[in-house]
């Protein structure tokens, strides 16, 4: 009994930094609406920031005020951040800005490596609070004991924030309406700053207090985020009594986990957040998601058109080019044509529901990855052909599309996100610790195809001819029928219902669709390179295909492939330079700010400026 | 505008921009892919390693009458990405042969592309048994000691105490997995009686130290394995040495007598622990290891971590591969790698076995202590790792064939 | 006359506050019947429990018959019965005979059609619904440059596709110039004629009521007060009594 109260104590001490920090984003979320991915980059920087200001400040005040100096240093750089980089993009399509919060990771990533140098910091302890009490005889560290008695005053705080000043007042009128404070005469963009700083100085004063039981180092931005999120989530975005129930509820059930079922530490939130979101689809104390309440913002989607015989002449042109190639490129360039093909065609199927479907997948590499471990596992195991596993790849990914869409089709928003999230997650850590079947991290290598097929020319005919296929069709699925009752169901659900469109079921055969062509993408993949690994299901994985959909326009019908391009480029010049994250988070955070349509959305109303004309359709 | 218009415009730009194959004939290029911002703590020293060993041959005169060249390249920390640069690096870059990587599933990935494009790969910190055994294949070396090798050293340790019930803690993932497996299986071969009470698995670089600590006191384990290291080992040494985890176990530590990991932990270090490690301020005058330390201290203004001379030697056994083969062709490299000597290394003469293509780089296996208010390894010795090698049958078995 | 929607005793209550309190009428078939009531009256509750995207606490919903009660909106639309809305629910992604031309596509059953290109398909048809509303020469404009009021009218056109036999309007006229509601009821009024399909619209406007509406239903505070023909509902003192506020409308008309 006293080991399980000791258990359950070690529980709440975690809980405690886990609440500031997601407190933060949840208030965030609930006034900016932004999915805010760099809030682990401020409680990065406030381990950092509280670390150097520790070495100013000596003895138990010092040790407390650098705590309290922390925030107010984060939160200024954070309210300097949101005014330069966030509030040009407020009216950008939603969800655009987590690209700039990704960008600010990168930028946070190198200037934190600049300032700070390579070796992980130590975080003093507090004063005083070294050592353990025992309670029941168990021992229990001074310091968890103290972060345990501050949790209520934190909670306590931020109640009487919300809930009696103000400020709060006007927080709330946001989060419930956010026209309502423009129309109270608030400014607005004050506002959004105010809470931006708030919320950062919150995850900063997380990094900080947690200091005394570890340390400041450069993954903590990575480390904490999946974590915070699913906090959030399973709180309810938004709302702060939530967030503090899931932090309890996480925090705990991994001390028990870790107890019961030590391998299940990987996985173990994701599964609590996949059963929440399942029973509950708006988190324990979330409230429904009003289609469209977070503003369709930003000019509206134009019809779109195939091209016409111009538009037909140029692709067909190009395909010769591309199609040339091997003519006249050395063998790294088709090499690397390869890898962009691939990308191109893995973003287009993310394009295909995020921009038709309005479907956000945060966990669309499970389908790539997917796919690659399919075809491999069959090559590795049992010696299959290579032209029959390879057919496995996007069959295999489009089933697990369905079995995985058919649970997360019913949620919408960034539940039905987050929800994908955790199916991905969970897809990894099949291959990550199923070490029988997928050799875990070793990965499974040796994975080359056919002799027919391995030789740079033809493999890359393969995958001109399968990843331009994949992307045709997918465009062609867009003009047919089923791409239109997918906008359909995406314009006005209301409506679609209203005429006999079965929504939830166009979208379930889109997610299978895109699943497919991801498989499809994953299966190219994994014969190029000749192995895979549990960093193909990984949510950078994701997040690489979703940030160069926004990047290339939403709102456009080639902009995952565009965006696929440019990125793939533009990074594989950058990484030879030093500080290449530094530059390439710059450059998003510039094109985020220059082309809030996204590069071929904003290039195309450049075009219409230029030659006056006013297309009314897109292409 | 079409979609692939912008895909040829885009390709075409990254052609621009990628700097024209440089095939200069004026140095010998060695591509070098690794995590230096992912890992940068422990990129770096590595990093710097190299360029310290490439100075010194280039102030000799360099290899074959050229000078030494190595090209730096991140591949955040990506298999795929890692190919596609060791692509690169062979066909437009015009290196001889490439080498890097710190994680092992990178290194396998490199490995296997080696071997199907024919190219050399010396492996210089990945640990993995599988990359020079299982998954052997004759175009990768390996330089440094395996987890197989080093969990060996701290199992003959244990194996002399009394201690019975063991239990263990490792990263959730390959590199924690084999060193637990590598060390239950040598302590049980000298020591069939000990048993493993608690296994606990925290997520790398996620550990929630308080439970893991809770989990193995409730265990009640006479000793313990630990495989935790970074910033994960600084909270369980946190965690547990307040809660008393310590206090009268034996504890064995792989790597974690290594600066990188042991320095950032200062007046906090663990005391008495077993560990394999990199005890640099102990090496007498007039040992090479001692001559290395100074040159590096003296050239960085910094002490050295184990990268540092995993790097050093890195660039060293390359110099000495193509001075031996005489040209830069894969197979004369490849040929010449084989039973390679490479003399002055910071541990005297290294060679690479024909067998496994594995280096005969041993490991320092010592006690932690506190001295100055900064962690270090006493009682340390430096161990060959050919009495901790299974024997050359086994090693054969598990090769594929050639 | 026969029959075509008869509602029984329809309930809706949440959390105790009762919206629909057992309601009961019929609508016969080519009747222009109207249901008004001051806001907040449950005419909206009404209409989404008819239409399915509410499911009623008690009572029954038949159609020709059979019981549609708790159905889905999807499914009580192939049976025949199309909905505007009261906020506009157009897909601004498309042009306007796009929009039509979707509700073709899923009246000929090929919303899961791969080949085929949309814009193509049914144009003629949809041009020909265009007409009926009068938005021919706007069909290839997109849809979110519409004005208001014609999108009501392509609400309209889009609610005919599947040639309902029943039109459910939830305030077609909200937010029009007096003129356009007008001639937009007047179409209304042509089409019950012409092809003989019975209408039952909510509507504040009591000119737009009276003007055409066969006959006139009450609903106050949850409950049907008046049932009737317009005269009968005029004079109906419980119907005085709830628009004492607005009588002026009902003078005169009654003068008119």
């Amino acid at each position: 009994m006293a080991f399980f109260f000791a258990q359950f104590l070690t529980g709440l001490a975690n809980a405690a930094a886990l609440f500031l920090v997601a407190s933060g984003l949840s208030l965030i979320f609930g006034v900016t609406r932004i999915v805010n991915f760099a809030h682990g980059s401020f409680y990065m920087l406030g381990a950092f920031v509280g670390v150097t200001l520790m070495e100013f400040l000596p003895g138990a005040v010092g040790f407390w005020g650098a705590i309290v100096l922390t925030g107010l240093v984060v939160g200024l750089i954070a309210a300097v951040v949101e005014m330069v980089v966030l509030r040009p993009i407020y009216r950008a399509p939603e969800l655009f800005q987590l690209v700039a919060t990704f960008g600010v990771i990168l930028v946070i990533q190198d200037l934190a490596l600049m300032i700070w140098g390579a070796e992980d910091r130590l975080g003093p302890r507090a004063p005083g609070l070294r050592g353990v009490w025992r309670i029941f005889g168990e021992p229990v560290p001074k310091y968890d004991i103290i972060l345990i008695a501050m949790t209520p005053f934190i909670l306590f705080a931020l109640w009487y924030l919300i809930t009696r000043t103000r400020l709060g007042v006007l927080v709330r009128a946001a989060t419930q309406d956010r026209e309502m404070v423009g129309a109270l005469g608030v400014n607005q963009a004050w506002l959004f700053t105010g809470v931006f700083a708030l919320g950062s100085a919150l995850a900063a004063w997380g990094g900080a207090l947690q200091l005394p039981k570890g340390g400041a180092d450069l993954l903590m931005d990575f480390n904490i985020i999946g974590a915070v999120f699913v906090v959030v989530v399973i709180g309810g975005m938004g709302s702060l009594p939530g967030a503090f129930i899931a932090a309890v509820l996480i925090s705990v059930l991994n001390v028990f986990g870790v107890t019961y079922l030590p391998q299940s530490t990987l996985v173990l939130m994701f599964v609590v957040m996949a059963i929440v979101l399942i029973i509950r689809p708006y988190g324990l104390l979330g409230r429904e998601e009003v289609a469209g309440e977070h503003g369709q913002v930003g000019a509206p989607e134009t019809p779109i058109r195939p091209y016409g015989t111009r538009g037909r002449m140029v692709v067909t042109a190009l395909l010769l080019v591309l199609a040339a190639l091997p003519f006249v490129a050395d063998q790294f360039l088709l090499i690397l044509t390869i890898d962009i093909l691939i990308f191109a065609l893995f973003a287009a199927s993310l394009h295909f529901i995020l921009g038709s479907g309005g479907l956000v997948s945060f966990g669309h590499a499970a389908f790539f990855g997917g796919g690659a471990y399919a075809a491999a596992l069959l090559v590795f195991h049992t010696d299959t052909p290579m032209e029959l596993a390879f057919l496995f790849a996007p069959l295999a990914a489009g089933l697990l599309a369905l079995g995985i869409g058919w649970f997360c089709i019913r949620l919408s928003g960034v539940y039905f996100a987050m929800l994908t999230l955790a199916f991905s997650q969970l897809v990894w850590s099949v291959a990550f610790q199923w070490r029988g079947l997928t050799r875990g991290d070793d990965g499974l290598i040796n994975i080359w195809p056919a002799p027919w097929l391995n030789g740079p020319v033809t493999y890359y005919y393969f995958t001109l001819i399968l990843a331009v296929g994949g992307i045709l069709v997918l465009r062609h699925i867009i003009h047919a029928p089923f791409g239109y009752a997918l906008r359909a169901g995406r314009d006005s659900p209301r409506q679609a219902e209203a005429m006999g469109i079965d929504v939830k079921r166009v979208q379930l055969v889109a997610f299978a669709i895109a699943g497919v062509m991801a498989g499809l993408a994953g299966g190219i993949f994994v014969f190029a390179k000749g192995s895979v690994f549990p960093t193909e299901l990984e949510i950078a994985k994701s997040f690489d295909a979703l940030i160069v959909v926004f990047l290339g326009g939403v709102k456009t019908l080639a902009g995952g492939v565009v965006g696929a391009t440019f990125l793939s480029s533009v990074e594989h010049w950058l990484t030879r330079l030093e500080y290449w994250r530094l530059v390439l988070g710059l450059v998003i955070i510039a094109v985020v700010i220059l082309m809030p349509e996204g590069i071929v959305g904003s290039l195309r109303s450049l075009w219409a400026r230029v030659t006056g004309s006013k297309s009314e359709v897109s292409k | 505008m079409t979609l692939l218009r912008r895909t040829l415009l885009a390709s075409a730009a990254a052609l621009a921009l990628t700097p024209a194959a440089a095939f200069a004939q004026d140095s010998i290029k060695v591509g070098e892919i690794n995590h230096y911002k992912r890992m940068a703590a422990f990129a770096e020293p590595y990093k710097k390693g190299i360029e310290l060993a490439l100075k010194e041959i280039n102030e000799d005169g360099g290899v074959l009458g050229k000078p030494l060249e190595f090209i730096f390249r991140d591949d955040q920390g990506d298999p795929a990405e890692a190919i596609k640069i060791a692509e690169e690096l062979m066909t437009r870059d015009g290196t001889v042969m490439f080498t890097g990587s710190i994680l092992s599933h990178v290194g396998l990935a490199l490995s296997s592309f080696a071997a199907e494009k024919k190219y050399l790969y010396l492996a210089s910190e990945p640990l993995a048994d599988t990359l020079v055994w299982k998954s052997g294949n004759p175009y990768t070396f390996r330089l440094r000691a395996s987890t197989w090798i080093q969990a060996a050293m701290l199992a003959e340790q244990a194996a002399t105490t009394d201690a019975v019930k063991y239990a263990t803690i490792a990263p959730n993932y390959a590199y924690g997995t084999e060193a637990v497996e590598a060390f239950k299986a040598n302590l049980k071969m000298l020591k069939p009686e000990v048993e493993f009470v608690a296994e606990q698995w925290p997520a790398l670089f996620n550990i929630d130290a308080g439970a893991e600590v809770q989990a193995l006191e409730r265990a009640k384990p006479d000793a313990i394995f630990n495989v935790t290291f970074g910033t994960d080992l600084a909270k369980f040494v946190r965690e547990g040495g307040d809660r008393g985890l310590f206090d009268g176990r034996d504890v064995y530590g792989l790597l974690t007598g290594e600066p990188e990991y042991l320095e950032p932990l200062g007046d906090e270090a663990p005391e008495g622990w077993f560990v394999t490690g990199f005890p640099w301020y102990g090496f007498e005058d007039g040992i090479p290891g001692k001559i290395f330390v100074d040159a590096y201290v003296e050239e960085t203004g910094e002490t050295p971590k184990i990268g540092s001379v995993v790097g050093y030697m890195t660039a060293q056994s390359i110099a000495a591969a193509i001075e031996k083969a005489g040209a830069t062709d894969t197979e004369s490299l490849r040929m010449a790698f084989e039973g390679l000597d490479v003399e002055n290394t910071p541990i005297g003469t290294l060679h690479y076995r024909e067998i496994d293509n594995q280096s005969s780089l041993g490991a320092w296996v010592g006690t932690t202590a506190v001295e100055d208010g900064k962690g270090v390894m006493v009682n340390w010795e430096y161990k060959d790792p050919a009495a901790y090698t299974p024997s050359d049958e086994d090693v054969s078995a598990m090769r594929p064939a050639e | 006359m026969t029959e075509i929607l008869r509602v029984e005793n329809l309930k809706k209550s949440y959390d105790g506050f009762i919206a629909v309190n057992g309601v009961s009428f019929s609508v016969k078939q080519g009747e222009l019947k109207a249901l008004i009531g001051p806001n907040g009256a449950g005419k909206s509750t009404c209409f989404n429990m008819l239409m399915g995207q509410l499911r009623p606490t008690a009572g029954e919903v038949f159609l020709d018959g059979s019981r549609i009660t708790g159905q889905k909106p999807r499914e009580i639309w192939r049976r025949g019965v199309g909905r505007t809305f009261q906020i506009t629910g157009t897909y601004q992604s498309m042009t306007v005979i796009e929009n039509v031309q979707m509700a073709l596509i899923s009246h000929h059953r090929r919303l899961f059609s791969f080949g085929a290109r949309a814009w193509r398909l049914y144009r003629d048809e949809a041009m020909d619904f265009l007409r009926t509303v009068d938005l021919q020469d706007q069909a290839d404009r997109p849809c979110s440059v519409l004005a208001y009021g014609d999108l009501k009218r392509l609400e309209l056109a889009i609610a005919l596709c599947h040639r309902p036999r029943l039109l459910l309007m939830d305030e077609p006229t909200a937010g029009m110039a007096p003129q356009a509601r007008i001639a937009l009821m007047q179409l209304t009024a042509d089409i019950v004629r012409d092809q003989g399909v019975s209408v039952l619209f909510t509507e504040h406007d009591m000119d737009v009521v009276f003007a055409h509406a066969h006959h006139i239903m009450v609903l106050n505070r949850g409950a049907l007060i008046a049932d009737g023909s317009a005269a009968e509902v005029r004079n109906n003192p419980k119907v005085q009594e709830v628009y004492l506020g607005g009588g002026t409308l009902f003078k005169e008309e009654a003068h008119a």
